[in-house]
């Protein structure tokens, strides 16, 4: 559903780097979007066409590289690799977690000219 | 598109105002909020070239979250709504679980007791905003269009608008959605999620996002339990797998069962923001 505003929010990102270090198209973009992150990928992509029409960014090849939930239980201290926020701990059965990777919504690259 | 900071907020739209939000008043929320990010350019030429000779493209590589620009908004809310010992909540639930219910009741009960103000998000309407304003406390709309939820540059523009008085608490209740807001971080000191009884149990589990983000809990609607089998402790459960420490209160905004603990909840809230800080110039207590 906010994918679009989250498009937006690349758009802006965009038009600032491109102020600030001068460069007028962008060709493509590197995305790093965690599986918890709750963003529709392809939505994403969707999203990205739309919002970016007629700007600096339009046709622009979109990469994205999901990263994998990770948490650690609070319970037992095991780590391992986590599908959804109500996953239990698979080795105690806890759900006292803390999520330490794959919520991240990040622009890594841009190639541009 | 907004004069000052030149931001084009598409649909959004302030109450009072015709379309953009096209005004004058000064802009607090700028610190910060347009350049913070580590940047640097590598790779300059052939590497990544596609055609030598045609167009030279290059890489930056810039590491920047997509919400920074509304995260550096909500930084400059939060330390402004401090400042001014403003406890700020941000009310979010489903549609309908009865936040507007809950403000009126509880706008009428303690008005005389602290400053308040509440900010309204909506996509269309001013409905919601007009039912507050019938309690007598300052309350602006905010209409989203199709936008989904709040975001910190709206909130920033209602600050200047509506200005809350200093030690007040500031209620904004989001649009009716449990999975936009829970990205958008307004700038708010804590987030409070009404959960209705007529939702089912298991919302915690489809919505985690959002239960994981809240800072209180309130389950409204009590007053049906008996005309439904929701199962308030499996709720709960589940509501803890998600926010194991998160404090749940059951409650009916329409009898008003259960109000009094979160009463109880604001006034500690309000208290611990207010204690050891040093009033702004002019402020009386
Ligand atoms: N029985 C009962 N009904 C309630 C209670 N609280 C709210 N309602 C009803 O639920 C409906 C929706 O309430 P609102 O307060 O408008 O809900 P809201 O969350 O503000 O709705 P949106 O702003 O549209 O998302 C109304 O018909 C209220 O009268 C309650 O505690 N018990
Ligand atoms: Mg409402
Ligand atoms: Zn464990």
């Amino acid at each position: 559903m906010h994918e679009i505003s989250l498009c937006e929010g690349i758009l802006q990102i965009l038009e600032e780097q491109g102020r600030e270090h001068g460069f007028t198209r962008v060709r493509a973009i590197w995305l790093e979007i965690g599986t918890l992150a709750a963003v529709e990928i392809e939505a994403l992509r969707f999203g990205f066409e739309v919002v970016c029409r007629d700007t600096l960014a339009a046709g622009a090849a979109l990469h994205i590289e999901e990263v994998p939930g990770q948490a650690r239980c609070l319970a037992c201290a095991g780590e391992f690799s986590l599908s959804h926020r109500h996953a239990p701990c698979p080795r105690c059965g806890g759900y006292r977690l803390e999520v330490t990777g794959g919520d991240e919504m990040r622009i890594k690259e841009l190639e541009v000219e | 598109m907004c004069t000052v900071c030149g931001c084009g907020e598409g649909e959004t739209r302030l109450e009072g105002e015709g379309k953009g939000h096209d005004h004058e008043h000064a802009h607090s929320h700028g610190e910060g909020a347009h350049h913070r990010h580590d940047t640097h350019h590598y790779g300059r030429g052939p590497a990544h070239a596609h055609a030598p000779g045609v167009s030279q493209t290059r890489m930056v590589r810039i590491e920047q979250d997509i919400l920074a620009r509304n995260d550096a908004y909500a930084r400059a809310n939060r330390s402004r709504l401090a400042r001014a010992g403003i406890l700020a909540l941000n009310l979010v639930s489903s549609p309908g679980s009865g936040k507007t219910t809950l403000l009126t009741r509880t706008l009428r009960d303690l008005q005389g007791e602290m400053p308040l103000a509440v900010i309204e998000g909506d996509q269309e309407t001013v409905n919601d905003a007009e039912q507050i304003r019938a309690t007598g406390v300052q309350a602006l709309q905010i209409n989203t269009g199709k936008g989904c939820h709040l975001d910190a540059h709206m909130v920033g523009h209602a600050l200047d608008e509506l200005r809350p008085k200093a030690q007040s608490i500031l209620f904004i209740e989001n649009v009716g959605n449990l999975v936009c807001p829970a990205a958008f971080d307004l700038g708010e000191a804590q987030k409070v999620l009404i959960l209705s009884v007529t939702e089912g149990e298991d919302k915690p589990l489809k919505y985690p996002h959002m239960f994981h983000a809240a800072d209180l809990l309130l389950l409204n609607k009590i007053d049906l339990l008996p005309h439904l089998d929701f199962d308030v402790a499996r709720c709960e459960e589940y509501a803890r797998r998600i926010n194991p420490e998160i404090p749940i209160l059951p409650l009916s905004a329409r009898t008003g069962e259960g109000m009094e603990s979160w009463y109880r909840w604001l006034r500690l809230a309000r208290e611990s923001r207010l204690l050891g800080r040093t009033p702004l110039a002019g402020e009386t207590a």
